[in-house]
């Protein structure tokens, strides 16, 4: 049940975070601050070629350059056969990861990983793998998705036959499923309407742009058992994915969480950590890798580029009657773009009779495609909402009006299926109709855009423990590595529940080793599924001090009550006992039955999906094509919000991280496939002048399923962006961009054109 | 492996000394800011890297000729930091300090900007524009040259083995003349340019222009000084048909290629904007100098 | 190999150490000198999350070489605080949530005290371009922004 009481105490307020000291202190040990004595270091080698078939490696010169201790192949890794390829009900194909992390047979994009190497300093580990002699031969390749999707294209694997379509295929082909989403009769719906937009978008290919590249710490003893210390989204994973890649059980591999210097999805899954284990079981030495930028670029997946097709019909009042979209996400060098997650996500907000989705997961020479905050919903969105911007504007509705027509509400069936139950997408738009944003006049060459977007957010396994001290202080102990001030919020929850100051409430992210499993941190679920898991542990503590004061009383613990961080008789019958404090209580745990612990594993459910309205005004330069965002909004329905400021946080980051794919940032291949702009300089993401302040406002309709009513709200603020700012430019210039990113050249171009049909 | 040697020479000849015994494979070190990257991507391997930071010529600024002399080392920070020289010459000022970042204002330099011969480089079109010159010391002395001298190609100099720069000249700063500088970059800050636009004139009492120096980076393989765009302004006061000419000029004296930062037809429209507009700002410097 | 012997002041410590030719200055202070406050994110001075005061002067640490260091003095983020007492800067940052992972922060700081110490009114378009150099993957600098002018207003004792 909701605890929708305004009379929480440290709930909503804005603690200095409690590992923020290290942080601004520059203490804080990240992965590849950490050292361990007699480290070796580790590089790996990477194909230079989109495709190629790896006729022979050579690793003799390499291994004899001085100072070299190992090379590997990926003929060192067990190899996992299609049967084996999956564990339990999860996503990940085993076999690919193996193949992704070192190749076997062929090589399927530039900076495919193919031999790694550790040696006593970084320059002889550089040395031996420039000596790595690698035979190839080279394949045709493909790295557009219209151009993997045709009849000749180069085929990547041989034994992919297109799933979901009927004659089952005999054909090998690079589009590796076809999946679809409906309800009721679009035809039908588009006979109804009067008006229809359709149209056709390309987004390009975006990395995460996390600042810290990947690192890791691998060691493993003469009895076989391995520590990794790592930065990654989530060290069960790590542990799980390191177990099975290698062929160890479980037991044997420890997982020790770094701090993490971003992730947005990049890191949940594993690249380094494999290799220096392979690499530290042969030289007997600790390995210690870490990727270069260029590394990151080119060997660490970005998201899917993508092609769409959104089609939109609505009566005159604005009525949506139909609407379907077409989706070809391009999943990189293995199957797995999160193109269902797209079909699922983008007409979400909406209440739809006749909806429906068909999406293609399409394989190409690049990088695996990994997630990427609300993987797949980004491109999708992008189609939809400016789709409807042109409805609003051919009927000549406010924008904010065409939606909230048609906007989901508790009961509205999704088209991918469950019915909504409380949800705060109206509320996002009566907040966007009230903001000032909407008041401030627009210049010439100024124009304004919105745009929603969704995102289910996720609930899933989770642990936690809570343990009292002996002088009353508390120990919060959870999994999941904090990727964005998690840590104070689950200090807060923990506080709150025991009625306790924060500042005596310590929270510490611990190993595989030390708690129980967790799903990895990710689909915005930590301070959901993980503080709900908190709070659990934190009741069950509660209960515990209720018992231990009943025992010194001598009472039955029903006649206690623990309220504001103490026990009392909960009657003058009771007794006529004073108050007992955690600290009372935790100096006489012994004598009272042992140490005083709670904990909880669940798998949570009921996470509650997030809407999110935002409002970007952007001035545009006729002459030169240059977009600058003045003013940027972003609204949404947070449930509620732990902490504010981190709260706040997430909503900014992942607006510029959204205003990026739309204005500036793609990977750009040559003709050979090779990665052009591997490093920040040509891969532009937003800088601090090329941002206004964003406006983040929380709208808090709570989650009837948390204890605090708390929503994910993590990955909901990059979906409404890339709209955002296309609507806005072409709000601004009477010009719709349908190709991303909206880069000078390409707009001036379309306004060059635009001039000069008009002087026709 | 092989070992890289490193030497810091506190006098001309000493660097000169270096240079020519390295036989070729030294290279100087001022900024660092693209020897670094170089050198980390393979790109450059010197055998030998000569420090001329503690070299007092090459840090140093001074009036000279009734203009100034520059240190070839001198960054960009301290450049703009100057009480005087960035007011005199404000297109060369805020072309230097467009290079980068804060940071990298903190050690770049002009000659390290000029050698590197990035056809995008951002001073140089404004140091060609300025008419500034340079003084290169090498094994047979100390030699003076122009800017438009010295680039060949990308990332090629016409100096000859053993020979490095020293510093710049400033020529003196007429009445009534003013410079201005603009490159296009998407973002706002921490691109290459795209293009890049120099413009120096000079006007007289009536607002007409009796001379003026106009350069383009960018959009050929080397940084361009357009005799055709002077043309275009010489003799007029600058109204719309002769800023017109102007970027009409620069758009055809444009050699640019597509890359992943801008293509042909880009560089080519945005050449003559920014040349119009650059112009504009000089004629406004011109006018209140 | 012989390395070379560089005598400098870290912090205003001084401090002795061997490097390469080729290692660069924050190769050393995080693997010859365990500072490791000084994060490498691109090794091209394209993120500033290395960023030091080298004499006085903002830089990045990934393009000046460890020799460089020899006479000079080097201010890391190990030497913002004074002790315990956190700078202003560290102070606000904390107060306005203006980090959420942390990578960039010690970056962030260096640079911003830079900016302070020259200019103690700097407009907020002035606090965006001086950080230009200073990427930020999780705020979108909004906050950091904040916190740096803020902290500016306190300094003044505005």
């Amino acid at each position: 049940m909701a605890e929708e009481a305004p009379k929480l105490r440290v709930v909503g307020t804005r603690p200095i975070r409690p590992d923020g000291v290290d942080k601004v202190t520059g203490r804080a040990t990240f992965g590849a601050d950490f050292t361990l004595p007699g480290m070796l270091f580790g590089k790996v080698s990477h194909s230079p070629y989109a495709h190629a078939r790896i006729r022979s490696i050579d690793t003799s010169r390499a291994a004899a350059v001085p100072g070299v201790k190992a090379v590997i192949t990926g003929s060192d890794l067990p190899e996992i056969t299609r049967e084996e390829a999956f564990v339990g009900e999860a996503p990940m194909n085993f076999r690919d990861l193996s193949q992704n992390v070192l190749a076997r047979d062929k090589v399927l994009y530039d900076g495919h990983a193919v031999a790694a190497v550790c040696a006593s300093s970084v320059a002889a580990a550089e040395e031996a793998i420039s000596l790595i002699d690698v035979s190839y031969e080279v394949l045709p390749h493909v790295v557009e998705v219209r151009d993997a999707m045709a009849e000749d294209a180069p085929i990547l694997h041989e034994h992919i036959r297109t799933k979901g379509v009927d004659p089952k295929p005999e054909t090998p082909s690079n589009v590796v499923s076809r999946v679809e989403f409906a309800l009721g009769d679009v035809e039908a719906g588009f006979r109804q309407a009067d008006t229809v937009v359709e149209r056709e978008f390309t987004t390009q290919a975006v990395h995460q742009g996390y600042i810290e590249p990947h690192a890791c710490v691998a060691s493993i003893s003469p009895d076989g058992m391995a520590t990794v210390w790592c930065s990654s989204q989530g060290q069960f994973m790590v542990r799980a994915y390191c177990a099975k890649l290698l062929g160890t059980e479980i037991s044997r591999i420890r997982v020790i969480p770094a701090e993490i210097g971003g992730g947005f999805g990049g890191k949940t899954v594993v690249y380094l950590e494999p290799l220096a284990l392979a690499l530290a079981k042969k030289s007997g030495r600790p390995v210690k890798m870490v990727m270069t930028r260029e590394e990151v670029f080119r060997a660490t997946g970005p998201t899917s580029s993508a092609v769409l097709r959104v089609k939109v019909g609505a009566k005159s009042s604005g009525a949506i009657t139909a609407a379907e979209m077409t989706l070809m996400y391009g999943a990189g060098a293995f199957p797995g773009s999160p193109v269902q997650l797209g079909c699922m996500t983008g007409f979400a907000p909406y209440d739809l009779e006749n909806v429906k989705a068909v999406g293609y997961d399409v394989v190409l020479n690049r990088p695996k495609a990994a997630a990427y905050r609300a993987p797949g919903a980004p491109m999708a969105a992008f189609g939809v909402e400016a789709v409807l911007d042109e409805l609003a504007e051919t009927l000549g509705i406010e924008p904010l009006e065409l939606r909230a027509k048609n906007a989901a509400k508790e009961g509205t069936k999704a088209a991918y299926g469950p019915k909504f139950r409380r949800i705060g997408y109206r509320e996002t738009l009566e907040a966007a109709k009230s903001h000032s944003h909407l008041q401030v006049p627009l210049g010439p060459n100024q124009g304004r855009g919105i745009a929603s977007g969704f995102w289910f957010n996720i609930g899933g396994q989770s642990s936690a423990a809570v343990h009292v001290n002996e002088d009353g202080t508390v120990l919060v102990v959870s999994p999941n590595p904090d990727i964005g001030g998690s840590r104070a919020s689950m200090a807060i929850m923990a506080a709150e529940v025991l009625g306790v100051e924060v500042e005596k409430v310590k929270p510490i992210v611990a190993d595989t080793a030390s708690i129980a499993y967790s799903d990895l941190t990710g689909g915005s679920r930590v301070t959901f599924a993980v503080g709900m898991a908190v709070v659990q542990a934190a009741r069950d503590v509660v209960e515990q001090l209720r018992a231990r004061a009943a025992k010194l009383w001598d009472i039955e613990p029903d006649a206690v009550v623990w309220d504001g961080g103490e026990a009392r008789p909960s009657s003058s019958n009771a007794g006529d006992f004073s108050p007992l404090s955690l600290a009372d209580i935790a100096a006489k745990a012994a004598r009272t039955g042992g140490p005083i612990s709670g904990k909880a594993n669940i798998n949570a459910s009921g996470a509650g999906p997030g809407f999110g309205t935002h409002i970007c005004d952007v001035e545009v330069d006729p002459e030169t094509g240059r977009v600058t965002v003045l003013r940027y909004t972003a609204i949404q329905d947070v449930g509620r919000a732990i902490h504010p400021s981190y709260v706040e946080g997430q909503l900014q980051g992942g607006a510029a991280q959204g205003i990026g794919w739309a204005l500036n940032e793609e990977y750009i291949y040559d003709d050979s496939g090779r990665l052009q702009n591997p490093g920040f300089l040509d891969y532009r993401v937003p800088v601090a002048s090329d941002l206004p302040m964003i406006d983040a406002v929380l709208v808090e309709v709570p989650n009837p399923t948390h204890p605090y009513g708390v929503r994910g709200v993590g990955e909901v603020p990059i979906v409404p962006p890339l709209a955002a700012v296309a609507n806005a430019v072409g709000r601004a210039t009477g010009v719709r961009c349908f190709d991303l990113p909206i880069s000078p050249p390409r707009l001036l171009h379309a306004l060059e054109e635009r001039r000069s049909e008009a002087a026709d | 492996m092989k070992q890289i040697r490193f030497a810091a020479p506190t006098s001309v000849e000493e660097a000169v000394r270096l240079l020519v015994d390295a036989g070729g494979a030294a290279h100087v070190l001022a900024g660092g800011t693209d020897l670094l990257v170089q050198m980390r991507s393979g790109l450059r391997r010197p055998d030998l890297i000569v420090d001329v930071k503690r070299i007092p010529e090459l840090r140093a600024i001074a009036q000279e000729d009734g203009g100034w002399r520059i240190g070839a080392a001198v960054a960009g920070a301290e450049f703009n930091e100057h009480p005087d020289l960035p007011a005199v010459w404000p297109g060369v000022a805020e072309a230097f300090d467009l290079i980068g970042s804060t940071q990298i204002q903190g050690r770049a330099s002009l000659g390290g900007n000029l050698c590197n011969a990035s056809p995008a480089a951002d001073s140089v079109p404004a140091m060609m524009a300025a008419g500034a010159t340079c003084r290169i010391a090498g094994p047979g002395g100390a030699r003076e040259a122009n800017i438009e001298e010295i680039c060949t190609g990308p990332g090629q100099t016409s100096l000859a083995q053993g020979e490095f720069l020293v510093s710049f000249h400033l020529p003196a700063r007429a009445v009534g003349s003013g410079d201005a500088y603009l490159r296009f970059i998407p973002r706002t800050e921490m691109d290459i340019a795209v293009v890049g636009a120099g413009v120096n004139l000079t006007v007289d009492g009536d607002g007409q222009c009796t001379s003026a120096r106009v350069a383009l980076g960018a959009v050929a393989p080397t940084a361009l000084l357009v005799q055709e765009c002077a043309e275009a302004l010489i003799g007029t006061k600058l109204d719309d048909r002769a800023m017109g000419a102007l970027a009409a000029a620069a758009s055809a004296a444009c050699r640019p290629i597509d890359d992943k930062r801008g293509t042909v037809e880009f560089r080519t429209k945005v050449a003559g904007v920014l040349a119009r507009r650059a112009a504009a700002i000089a004629l406004e410097r011109a006018r209140s100098n | 190999m012989a390395k070379h012997h560089i005598t400098t002041t870290i912090n205003g410590e001084p401090t002795e150490f061997l490097c390469e030719s080729q290692q660069t200055l924050l190769d050393v202070l995080r693997d010859e000198l365990q500072l490791t406050g000084s994060k490498e994110g691109c090794a091209s001075g394209d993120c500033g999350a290395c960023s030091v005061m080298l004499n006085g002067r903002l830089v990045c640490s990934c393009l000046v070489l460890g020799i460089e260091a020899e006479g000079a003095s080097v201010e890391t983020i190990e030497g913002v605080a004074d002790g315990d007492r956190l700078h202003p800067l560290q102070q606000k940052f904390l107060e306005e949530a203006a980090l959420q992972c942390g990578i960039c922060t010690p970056g962030f700081i260096v640079a911003a005290k830079a900016l302070l110490e020259r200019n103690s009114n700097p407009t907020e378009t002035e606090v965006r371009y001086w950080l230009a150099g200073n990427l930020c993957r999780c705020t979108g600098y909004d906050k950091i922004v904040r916190a740096v002018l803020d902290t500016a207003a306190e300094m003044r004792g505005a």
